[in-house]
């Protein structure tokens, strides 16, 4: 099968695209939940890019099974950056949590979630 | 204005620098040296069908061992910081916290079991097919989310929750320190038989570490998702 567009490029300008949209949304947004949602956008689109870095022409999954013999190696995609992004998203996971436990003590605080409203925190 | 105007300039010029990277990539048509190594020699090595379980939990199982430790801190870091002034919350959230809808409940009811079953099965599959711990304990985890989301005055035994979670931690350390004895080396999963490729039990001590990783996960997901519910 031909596609025009390899597929690691295509999957390459997706995660750089949700990467600059979650980038304007940190930067221009003031509303605290959803400045936490465009640092997630960013992470996963970074994830995206990470593992289309590991696409090789033609692979397929690196499971050892009726599509993929132990004799041809040569027809797996790379799977480190699969498990690096496996890590990378518990540890985006972990951050995000923090980050919204954080946003509610903050709300909590001062009953807004609207950044403008802590100004003692600017320098 | 002009801050809107210098974001727009920052993201366009982070923006040209991934579009020179896009543009200059080159899909690969040929593994990597240490790719090529552990696609070889994982099957071989280990008896593991799932390479990227094979790196995770084997070649990398000490990283993944820091990796439960983050999950951990953050596990105790969001209790901390939602640990609430008791009485003052409870008088506003008596008002707030409803059951939710007739659908929700019943579909609680039916999709529960499904959901949990379907993890286990993703977490003692990790070293067949897709799936591992992480994957597998996020799906249970997943699942208490939906009870808590049916029924908010749900209670979720946190404290059992904490012991289980111990428990799994301490298993996969020990586990860690048996392979050091018998086998090559920290977290060397080779000192049980590797068995016959894609058999259920095969591997070594990969679909052990896997369900522990399942547990330990799950457990400290529910655990983060239980204090953002309460």
């Amino acid at each position: 099968m031909t596609t025009i567009l390899p597929v690691s490029s295509i999957l390459l300008v997706t995660g750089f695209g949700l990467a600059l949209i979650g980038l304007c949304c940190i930067l221009l947004h003031r509303h605290l939940l959803r400045i936490i949602i465009g640092s997630s956008l960013f992470g996963t689109g970074l994830h995206i890019v990470i593992v289309a870095t590991g696409y090789v022409t033609g692979g397929t999954a690196p499971i050892i099974d009726r599509a993929l013999g132990p004799a041809e190696p040569g027809r797996a995609i790379d799977p480190v950056p699969s498990a690096l992004v496996v890590t990378a998203i518990v540890i985006g996971f972990a951050v995000t949590a923090v980050m919204l436990a954080y946003a509610i003590r903050l709300h909590s605080a001062r009953k807004t979630f609207d950044i403008g409203a802590f100004t003692e925190s600017k320098w | 204005m002009i801050y809107r105007a210098s974001v727009l300039f920052a993201v366009a010029l982070l923006g040209l620098i991934f579009l020179r990277l896009a543009g200059g990539y080159a899909e690969r048509s040929a593994l990597r040296p240490l790719a090529e190594h552990y696609v070889s020699q994982a099957p071989l090595e280990l008896g593991v069908s799932n390479i990227v379980t094979g790196i995770l939990i084997a070649y990398r199982g000490f990283d993944t061992l820091g990796e439960v430790a983050v999950l951990f801190m953050v596990a105790a870091s969001v209790g901390l910081l939602l640990r609430k002034e008791e009485a003052g919350r409870k008088y506003t959230e008596e008002g707030r916290r409803k059951p939710a809808g007739e659908i929700v409940t019943t579909g609680t009811q039916v999709l529960l079991p499904v959901i949990l079953t379907f993890g286990a099965y993703v977490i003692v599959n990790g070293h067949l097919s897709a799936g591992g711990g992480f994957q597998g304990g996020a799906i249970v985890a997943s699942g208490v989310m939906l009870l808590l989301l049916a029924d908010p005055g749900t209670r979720v035994n946190a404290a059992a929750l904490s012991v289980i979670e111990s428990l799994a931690g301490v298993s996969y350390v020990a586990i860690g320190i048996l392979g050091l004895v018998l086998a090559g080396g920290f977290l060397d999963p080779r000192f049980l038989p590797p068995g016959e490729a894609g058999a259920f039990i095969s591997a070594g001590a990969i679909p052990v570490l896997s369900a522990l990783l399942g547990i330990k996960v799950g457990a400290e997901l529910s655990v983060i998702i239980d204090r953002f519910g309460r």
